[in-house]
């Protein structure tokens, strides 16, 4: 059979390498790693939204047996720099982190000293003997009071609160809308997140005298970052500060920042030369752990009469709680809703401005999706306003505006540049997968009965796989458009394949080895993936915004080529033939046509262990290390389709039908794929119908527990329908588009736009989301249209 | 502090054990026994990452004492496959890759067990609320209902279309 021909893994159903060892409870998390003499910290939080810090008195916590110290910031205070998460960005303020308030207190739930003893159990008995007095200050609970002249200042320093401006501009709103047939708009709001990934953050730092180095296990996505900036905060060579993320239990963004105690754990392991570690439970994580989404939109949207789109105009505040995350910043997600929020429409004209606002919560962090959920929230919104306005059907309003085929590249009105990518082919193949016309007659079928049944689109476009020409947050100085990849083949004939990225989830593991095979032409068991760990590459980032399979993969087929070059070559010696006979496939060289054949194995071994099979002067370790940049970005594109009921006693919403057609470009493993796209609906979902984070007048959290913040369960979720549209592939290495995050960009727009739909007989338009039944309630009650 | 003595059985085997009054089941088996595989996702019976079956009943251990295992037949997710040899639940969940980072597979995989002991037959609906209490973030439930579905069915003896 010609090589050619011979079926490719990239494309397959693998199954995941992963899993074993997942499916049987040998997993190893970071918690599951306990050296002998380890110290556990547990930390005592502040109370107050906003206070200074007066007094402490410890009390007795000394003299509960198994307790070794007490550390406040006075303690550690010559021990470390802070870490600034600095940007480019005009007029920004960076709020410095150090893992234990100085002073004062700017959250519920901010750590202000920590104690270490022999367990968690110790440490955490001697928190409640510890008295702290606070000299509570004001505060403005609401970004919306934050940012008004004359609020409290959480930040001093900052001189604001607002410390994040930018404005955006193109081609003459005003002229736009003057000349509109008409304009929808309102005020939306997307109600705080939390990612609430299963497994809580942990950290495990460990002292090395001997070599004066330290090694951190942590669960992180980011290992990379995390590496170079504990060197500069504890003034450490990178060769002697290793950052390790074995198995990590999810992200969805939320272990992808630096954290306070992850500094300390790494400051008391050198501190005191004893293993240190910090296992957050749920009530920490879901008062600390970074949060999001949280955005107020004003939009509106001017329309001819044919329903297409001439201006768009928003104005948002995005509330990113007390301090501007490391490394992202404050500016990540407000920033990304106005980028985003002309979305993959055609739309000359365009004027937005955002403010991101410090207020007294738990700061916000990259949370999957980031600033495109609230942005296709809005625009997606306004786009079905304004086609019940005109009596035009959702999908067709879409279909006059999506950018076509002919007009790729384009550049959107806030600069983002679209490659060609389904904007189009997604909406029909949603259409059609659903069979769009028999579900408008089921819904018109169920109405005439009385019930409450609505169908919502959303389309969307992300860029993925962002290269070195942005920064994947706005005016962030650190490198994310990069990553290397080191394949080696050793005396054995075993390949081992290093990466910079950190899978939690993706399953990495496999569709890098995929990618490896097909390339390297060796067996795909032969491969060993190896990621998470600061030491494997000189220098790498993580995993996160959609990039490990666009880069990662980038980077593994560079380094695979490579390597399968050194193969045919040293094999080309060892059979006497010409190199450009000969191919590599499943691990074999062989030479079409002929019957002579070696294996990799054979080659590796003749290269490394034998001496003079190969003339010296042509022996090369088979060994390669690319780097791979593709500089752009690429367009991932989908529409999403939900069918939802809402209960007509108790105003719960249920999601009936749902569809997603999206182009990722190759699909490298439709399984994992799928998977990506199913966990990403469903927290979608959740954005849309249960989730938020309620803090109350006092500034404390309400939601403190997994009984208070839902998250979707099994029961709740409905099949999600998968339609994998592959236009053109995108001009990136492989062609692969980045496609972790898509399911919780169109979701909840989808979902808000359906309920719309199924009350749209009132008038109603959902501009608030989660869409809880109580919600529902307020909303047919200010309307006067109970029905009966 | 003085620590009890403790003698259960554990995935089939006899076990001793010294463990603090105040010691969740859990903790027991993670620090005390050494058995990492049952994880913590909230610490009070509301995620299930902690599941073990007690006595053919499925318990969160963060919700139980370490001494009230005493006289206690225990299954942890290491006790789940036989030696090597993964049990079928597990085998399905591999061939539809019903798990992604894997931190709540522990519990979903042991109450699932749990789930068909009792009702080898169960509808859709009674396995999606059987695993309600089993969070998931990763999935969206989706395969793993597919999975324990059509193990379900294998371990009736029939076969799926
Ligand atoms: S850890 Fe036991 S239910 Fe969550
Ligand atoms: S696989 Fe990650 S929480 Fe279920």
């Amino acid at each position: 059979m010609d090589v050619e021909l011979r079926p490719k893994l990239v494309g397959q159903r693998i199954k995941r390498f992963e899993d074993p060892r997942l499916l049987t409870g040998a997993g190893r998390f970071v918690d599951d790693i306990t050296p002998p003499g380890t110290l556990f910290l547990a930390f005592r939080r502040s109370d107050h939204p906003h206070a200074l810090i007066k007094s402490i008195d410890l009390g007795s916590a000394l003299s509960v047996p198994g307790v070794v110290a007490v550390f406040d910031a006075t303690d550690i205070e010559n021990d470390l720099r802070p870490a600034i998460p600095s940007s480019r960005m005009k007029g920004y303020y960076a709020t410095p982190l150090w893992p234990l308030a100085r002073g004062k207190v700017r959250y519920v739930g901010e750590p202000v000293l920590a104690v270490a003893a022999e367990s968690r159990y110790a440490a955490e008995d001697a928190l409640d003997r510890i008295q702290i007095d606070y000299e509570s200050l004001p505060f403005a609970n609401r970004a919306e009071d934050a940012v008004a002249d004359g609020a409290p200042l959480l930040h001093e320093d900052a001189g604001t609160n607002a410390i994040v401006v930018r404005s955006f501009g193109r081609g003459d709103v005003d002229a736009a809308f003057a000349g509109a047939a008409f304009s929808v708009g309102a005020t939306f709001r997307l109600r705080r997140k939390t990612p609430v990934a299963i497994e809580n953050r942990c950290y495990l730092a460990e002292w090395d005298k001997r070599r004066s180095a330290l090694t951190l296990h942590s669960s992180t996505n980011i290992p990379g970052v995390i590496r170079d900036v504990l060197s500069d905060c504890l003034d450490l060579p990178g060769n002697r500060l290793r950052v390790i993320a074995p198995d990590v239990g999810g992200s969805f963004g939320s272990k992808g920042s630096l954290y306070p105690e992850e500094m300390l754990v790494a400051v008391l392991a050198r501190k005191l030369q004893r293993p240190i570690k910090w296992t957050s439970d749920r009530l920490e994580d879901l008062a600390s752990t970074s949060q999001a989404f949280d955005e107020i939109m004003q939009a509106e949207l001017a329309v001819d009469a044919d329903g297409r789109l001439l201006g768009l105009k928003a104005d948002v505040i995005g509330d990113i709680g007390a301090y501007s995350i490391y490394p992202w910043t404050g500016a990540l997600e407000p920033v990304q809703v106005v980028s985003f929020m002309p979305g993959p429409y055609r739309l000359e004209n365009y004027q937005a401005r955002v403010r991101g606002v410090v207020t007294p919560k738990a700061p916000t962090g990259p949370y999957r999706g980031v600033g495109r959920p609230a942005a296709t929230f809005a625009m997606e919104r306004l786009i079905d306003m304004a086609a019940r306005r005109l009596g035009l059907d959702p999908a067709e309003m879409r279909r006059r505006n999506l950018i076509t085929a002919p007009e790729f590249p384009y550049r959107s009105a806030s600069g983002i540049i679209w490659d060609r990518s389904g904007f189009q082919e997604c909406l029909q193949a949603a259409c059609d997968k659903a069979n769009y016309d028999s579900l408008l007659r089921k819904r018109d079928e169920a109405r005439a009965e009385g019930r409450w049944v609505g169908i919502g689109f959303a389309s969307y476009a992300e860029l993925t796989g962002i290269g070195s020409r942005i920064s994947v947050a706005p005016g962030m100085p650190i490198n994310t458009g990069t990553e290397t990849a080191t394949i080696r083949i050793d005396a054995t004939g075993s390949i081992t394949a290093a990466f910079g990225i950190a899978s939690h989830g993706q399953g990495l593991e496999t569709t890098l080895a995929q990618v490896i095979a097909d390339e390297l032409g060796c067996r795909i068991e032969d491969i060993e993936i190896q990621h998470g760990d600061s030491a494997l590459v000189p220098m790498g980032t993580g995993t996160y915004a959609s990039r490990s399979a666009v880069l990662g993969g980038g980077a593994a087929t560079l380094s695979a080529r490579v390597v399968r070059t050194k193969v045919l070559k040293a094999a080309a010696h060892l059979m006497e033939l010409p190199v450009d006979k000969l191919v590599a496939h499943n691990g074999i060289v062989s030479a079409p046509g002929s019957n002579q054949s070696i294996t990799f194995k054979e080659i590796a071994n003749a290269v490394y262990a034998q001496m003079g099979r190969i003339p010296h002067n042509a022996r090369e370790d088979l060994v390669a290390s690319e780097t791979y940049d593709p500089y752009f970005g690429t367009a991932t594109s989908a529409t999403h389709l939900a069918m939802i009921e809402i209960d007509t006693g108790t105003y719960g919403v249920t999601v009936t039908r749902y569809v997603v057609a999206e182009d990722c470009g190759r699909v490298i493993n439709p399984m994992i794929v799928d998977g990506q796209v199913q966990g990403a609906v469903a927290q979608g979902i959740g954005v849309a119908l249960l989730e938020e984070v309620i803090h109350d007048d006092d500034g404390q959290i309400v939601t403190a527990s997994l009984a208070d913040y839902l998250i979707p369960i099994a029961g709740t979720m409905p099949p999600i329908g998968i339609v994998h549209v592959e236009t053109v592939l995108p001009p990136t290495q492989g062609g692969f588009r980045g496609m972790g995050e898509g399911g919780t960009i169109g979701a909840p727009a989808a979902i808000a736009n359906a309920v719309s739909d199924a009350l749209s007989a009132m008038g109603i338009e959902i501009t608030t989301l989660p869409i809880t039944p109580d919600r529902i309630f307020q909303l047919i009650t200010q309307q006067g249209s109970l029905p009966q | 502090m003085a620590k009890t003595y403790v003698s259960a059985t554990i995935n089939g085997e006899s076990a001793e054990f010294l463990c603090e009054t105040q010691q969740t089941l859990l903790d027991v088996l993670r620090d005390v026994i050494g058995l990492t595989g049952s994880k913590e996702g909230c610490g009070s019976g509301d995620c299930g990452a902690c599941s073990v079956i007690v006595d053919d009943r499925l318990v969160c251990s963060c919700l139980m004492l370490g001494v009230e295992a005493e006289g206690k037949s225990i299954t942890t997710i290491e006790g789940i496959a036989n030696g090597d040899t993964l049990h079928p639940i597990q085998q399905k969940f591999l061939e539809y890759a019903a798990l992604q980072c894997g931190f709540c597979t522990p519990g979903l995989i042991v109450a699932t067990k749990a789930l068909l002991d009792e009702n080898p037959n169960p509808t859709e609906t009674e396995a999606r609320y059987w695993l309600a209490g089993n969070l998931c973030r990763c999935t969206g439930y989706d395969k793993v209902i597919r999975a324990v579905m059509d193990v379900a069915a294998d371990m009736r003896g029939e076969k799926v279309a």
